[in-house]
């Protein structure tokens, strides 16, 4: 099956058996494929002895530790094909990953972020506020995790309005025109987790005038960390917007700039999805056996997406809990799963939490 | 202005560029249209001719004649 055949079938349909053939045939396919075209990955994979005719199930495909992408110039097409390269959104003084893309990739991203977003959004476009600055994109040759994630979803939304000035203030003349306009309609906000809770609820929270936001609905992400450290949970986070403007359809996601376009969605039960296009798998730390359902582990996660760089199988630096598999009550097939955070000692990533560095 | 005008200058516009460059555009040829450059330009074409356009079909608008096609969709001939 090739990846538009792939995109024609609805994102939460497959349940495991499904899955885990389609994902397996393909994994395995595109490690084939990175260790002819990569170099430095043909010799990671000589190294672990990989053997592609012993491999049954894309759980035995060796993963490589995400962090690699940030030493290292891991790219599986020729430079003149790369025509977008991503990076990690990082601290000051931080190494960055650095992700090269081609047109192919890049555009099965788009696509696949498509795919998952609109099941959760519905397909009509919206009109979109957007929790941040505009400067975000300015920089177009190099593009960073957090405007990446600002034009992906911009696909979703129409007459895009930033809610933040270029210093980080609330810019609310142009929220209250913005929400004039479109009374009555449902609308799109995006932003990262901490800008939203730091640059936006505590500034509304301040003012005099309420601002109604119950037709909106709220798809955020980048990282809780900051937040766990002010001790506001998502239940908080969730019920404090509730109260200070009506927004109750809110939607985490988990993603990072390696899997562009996979995301995973919080459901309006709470928690976060795996599409049929990528997987989560939880390792124990002592021998990256994989754990049980409820129990906590390191996060790997594999994708179809990437074709231009081996990034299909990694190790991320994060743990999480797989909670449950194809039963969910919110109809979505595939796995269903909780991030706890950051393993200790891991250095801080996501849009949200780099951004967050500052304000310590 | 006919149709055909109208539809250079949407391009013109969303990728600040002149109108002479438009005929022949691909995606990604030129500096100006890249991914930003990209929804940019869907904003403009979608000003001039009040419509909203499909997720699927922003994806697919690849070419400055790609563009054309589309609109037909929208009831719209170039």
């Amino acid at each position: 099956m090739n990846y538009s055949e792939l995109l024609e079938i609805p994102p939460f349909s497959l349940d495991k058996r499904e899955k885990e053939r389609i994902l397996t045939e393909k994994l395995k396919q595109l490690t084939q494929k990175h260790i002819e075209s990569c170099a430095a990955y043909r010799n990671m994979m000589r190294a672990v002895g990989y053997d592609g005719d012993k491999i049954k199930n894309y759980y035995d495909l060796p993963f490589i530790p995400v962090s690699l992408f940030k030493e290292m110039e891991l790219c599986s097409v020729d430079k003149s094909e790369v025509f977008k390269t991503m990076t990690s959104s990082g601290t000051t003084g931080q190494a960055v990953s650095r992700i090269f893309l081609d047109r192919t990739t890049a555009g099965n991203q788009q696509k696949t972020l498509v795919k998952i977003v609109t099941d959760f959004t519905g397909a009509a476009r919206m009109p979109m506020l957007i929790i941040d600055n505009p400067s975000v994109i300015k920089n177009r040759a190099m593009f960073s995790a957090r405007g990446a994630g600002i034009l992906g979803f911009s696909i979703f939304g129409a007459d895009k309005t930033y809610a933040l000035d270029d210093d980080m203030n609330i810019d609310l003349e142009a929220v209250e025109a913005f929400l004039e306009k479109h009374k009555g309609k449902k609308i799109l906000l995006f932003g990262f987790t901490f800008m939203i809770w730091q640059h936006f609820y505590k500034k509304l929270l301040q003012l005099d005038r309420k601002i109604d936001l119950s037709n909106g609905i709220l798809i955020h992400g980048g990282g809780w960390k900051k937040l766990v450290s002010e001790a506001v949970s998502q239940e908080e986070f969730k019920q404090r917007l509730t109260d200070v403007c009506g927004l109750w359809d809110i939607h985490d996601y988990y993603g990072m700039v390696e899997q562009t376009g996979c995301v995973y969605m919080q459901c309006e039960c709470g928690r976060l999805h795996a599409s049929i296009f990528s997987d989560v798998i939880t390792r124990r730390a002592k021998d990256f056996s994989v754990c049980e359902n409820g129990e906590a582990g390191i996060i790997e996660v594999v994708s179809m997406l990437p074709e231009s760089y081996p990034g299909h199988c990694l190790l991320t630096e994060d743990e999480g809990v797989i909670l449950g598999e194809d039963d969910c009550p919110c109809g979505r097939k595939g796995k269903y799963f909780k991030v706890n955070g950051r393993l200790k000692n891991a250095e801080i990533r996501g849009c949200s939490d780099t951004y967050a560095a500052k304000f310590q | 202005m006919t149709n055909l005008e109208k539809y250079i200058n949407a391009f013109a516009e969303g990728l600040d560029i002149k109108p002479e460059q438009t005929a022949g555009l691909e995606y990604q040829a030129i500096p100006e249209w890249d991914s930003v450059g990209h929804m940019n330009l869907i904003a403009s074409i979608e000003d001039t001719f009040d419509i909203m356009m499909d997720t699927d079909d922003i994806i697919d608008l690849s070419s400055f004649e790609k563009g054309k096609e589309i609109l037909k969709k929208y009831d719209i001939e170039i």
